[in-house]
């Protein structure tokens, strides 16, 4: 990756034509809209709001299903950027089936963490076993690195970023959204067409910090962060609770060059402070265990 | 934005498939022509309408949402989120606005207030049959008026593409498009042989979930400008060579030939 930022699952994601342009615009990396087996047309709308502290949506997982969507894959591929597929399925079977029928991704995400879709998402990863199960299941399919994306609405978010690296991930990613609501004043009707949905944007961005750096302690491998990222200071942010990259989402509201002036600010936050992208990963761990040290 | 709650001030029959709806928003939207809005119908659905006045748009029954709609009466609410996109830039002083079916609900005003500010305004305006005319009185009003319909019952029999035929294009400061995808398909395709296309605006029409540029679902080959964002206003020039006139996608993001 020519830099640690990465387009999220769900932005800008279904086509490929909009991955390649997303990239062209500064993405170091791009992860495509979640894709399952069979299409799916979503929720009713609304299924996306800007509220006063963030974002909430219950897009309902629309996809046009792998055997429509490999051709989107392919002009994607030709962004020059890894392009990750998202993946979900209600079953190791349908995990293994939308890996294979998406051949030549960089790696792969497993949406174990969407909060409002029926049978599959967190309905998945909020159960250890079956996060294992369908980790295992993908990774017996591809010879790519296998990305488990975490929801982060459970008590314990290490028992199933654990359960992922058993199942042999390469990788962790955190955070899904958090479970939310919003409704009408003026009416009483909930506001999304499904009712629930999830919150993206500022307002969980401590959330994310807080899973990230618990990740970072529990498991052995890579951590990338997401949930709120809008500035470079946000991403030091991640860095330091232990991301080694961080991924992009919401943001896209403000400005399509967010990817840009992250790992631009970044950048210079590096050369000002003398230091490397690796110097960054995980430093608020150090910096705690050396106060302890003092004690 | 949470929804804005609309009340609605004046249902209009326009034709027997279109209706419009005059709304009070308490001053809250503030568009301008070509720009859109999602439109709440509480319990049903959330559908992209564009503005056919400064507080009001025009409906025609296609859908579930649209079906809800034509049941409001007068005092019932909507909630409006809104306005997003780009809308029409208005370019000189002589413009040409060709517009086809319900496509006209935003050239209406985009020609209303062209002329109020001394441009003057051309257009072309296509319907399916005599009892699909609507606007005709404000299209006349702001400006020459020419008027076809597929069967001839109203107007010159025949398509608005015909219209164009007999006008001099390199006269107009810019055209402004909107009507049905494969219409302007055929009036991009005159453009670019008059070499006028980057003299001229089209509105599209995509299947749009969040409205805000982030989900990507209205996207459009081969540049991947989104419609509720980019767009859905797009110069001419840059729709040559694009997915216009070829295929949609739908609500999965399967592709949908034309």
């Amino acid at each position: 990756m020519q830099n640690p930022t990465i387009l999220a699952a769900g932005i800008l994601g279904t086509t490929g034509a909009s991955l390649k342009r997303v990239a062209s615009l500064g993405a170091g990396a791009v992860v495509t809209k979640s894709i399952g087996v069979e299409p799916k047309y979503g929720h009713p709308n609304p299924s996306m709001l800007k509220l006063e502290c963030g974002y909430i949506n219950a897009m309902g997982l629309p996809n046009p299903s792998y055997r429509e969507f490999l051709q989107e894959l392919d002009i994607a591929k030709q962004a020059g950027v890894p392009v990750i597929a998202s993946i979900f399925g209600a079953s190791e079977a349908e995990f293994r089936e939308a890996a294979e029928g998406l051949p030549g991704a960089s790696a792969y995400e497993l949406n174990v963490s969407c909060p409002h879709a029926k049978g599959y998402g967190m309905q998945i990863g909020t159960d250890p076993a079956l996060v294992e199960a369908v980790t295992r299941a993908v990774k017996g399919v591809v010879d790519v690195p296998v990305w488990v994306k975490l929801t982060p609405n459970v008590t314990d978010i290490t028992a199933i970023g654990r359960a992922a690296q058993d199942g042999g991930a390469e990788a962790v990613v955190a955070i899904n959204t958090v479970k939310a609501m919003a409704i009408d004043v003026e009416s009483g009707y909930p506001i999304l067409g499904n009712i629930n949905g999830g919150l993206s944007g500022p307002a969980i961005k401590p959330i994310a910090i807080k899973c990230v750096y618990d990740l970072y302690e529990a498991l052995d491998i890579p951590v990338i962060g997401v949930g709120g990222i809008s500035s470079w200071a946000d991403a030091v942010e991640f860095l330091m609770a232990g991301a080694s990259a961080v991924e992009i989402g919401s943001a896209v509201y403000d400005g399509l060059d967010v990817f840009a002036s992250v790992s631009m600010g970044l950048s210079d936050y590096l050369d000002r402070k003398g230091m490397k992208l690796e110097d960054l990963i995980g430093l608020s761990h150090r910096v705690v265990r050396h106060e302890a040290h003092k004690c | 934005m949470r929804p804005i709650n609309a009340k609605i001030l004046k249902v209009i029959d326009e034709t027997p498939t279109i209706k419009t709806f005059r709304l009070d928003t308490a001053g809250r939207l503030r568009g301008k022509p070509g720009q859109f809005v999602m439109v709440w119908v509480r319990g049903v659905d959330e559908v992209p309408m564009t503005l056919s006045y400064d507080d009001g748009i025009t409906v025609q029954r296609v859908g579930e949402a649209t079906e809800a709609m034509f049941r409001l009466k007068e005092g019932d609410t909507l909630g409006i989120r809104g306005p997003y996109g780009n809308g029409w830039e208005l370019v000189g002083d002589n413009i040409l606005i060709v517009s086809g079916g319900v496509g006209s609900a935003p050239l209406a005003p985009l020609a209303e207030k062209a002329a109020a500010i001394g441009v003057q305004v051309t257009v072309l305006a296509g319907y399916r049959t005599k009892e699909e005319v609507h606007f005709e009185a404000r299209y006349r009003k702001a400006g020459k008026t020419m008027i076809a319909t597929d069967d001839g019952s109203y107007g010159h029999k025949g398509f608005v593409t015909d219209l164009m035929r007999d006008i001099d294009l390199s006269m107009y400061t810019q055209i402004y498009c909107c009507g049905p995808e494969k219409m302007m398909y055929r009036v991009l395709g005159i453009l670019d042989e008059h070499k006028a296309s980057e003299r001229s605006q089209f509105s599209l029409q995509r299947y749009i979930k969040c409205g805000i540029g982030v989900c990507g679902s209205c996207c459009i080959d081969p540049d991947g400008l989104r419609v509720c964002r980019d767009g859905p206003v797009f110069r001419g020039d840059t729709l040559i060579g694009s997915e216009l006139g070829m295929y949609a996608r739908d609500g999965s993001g399967k592709k949908m030939m034309l």
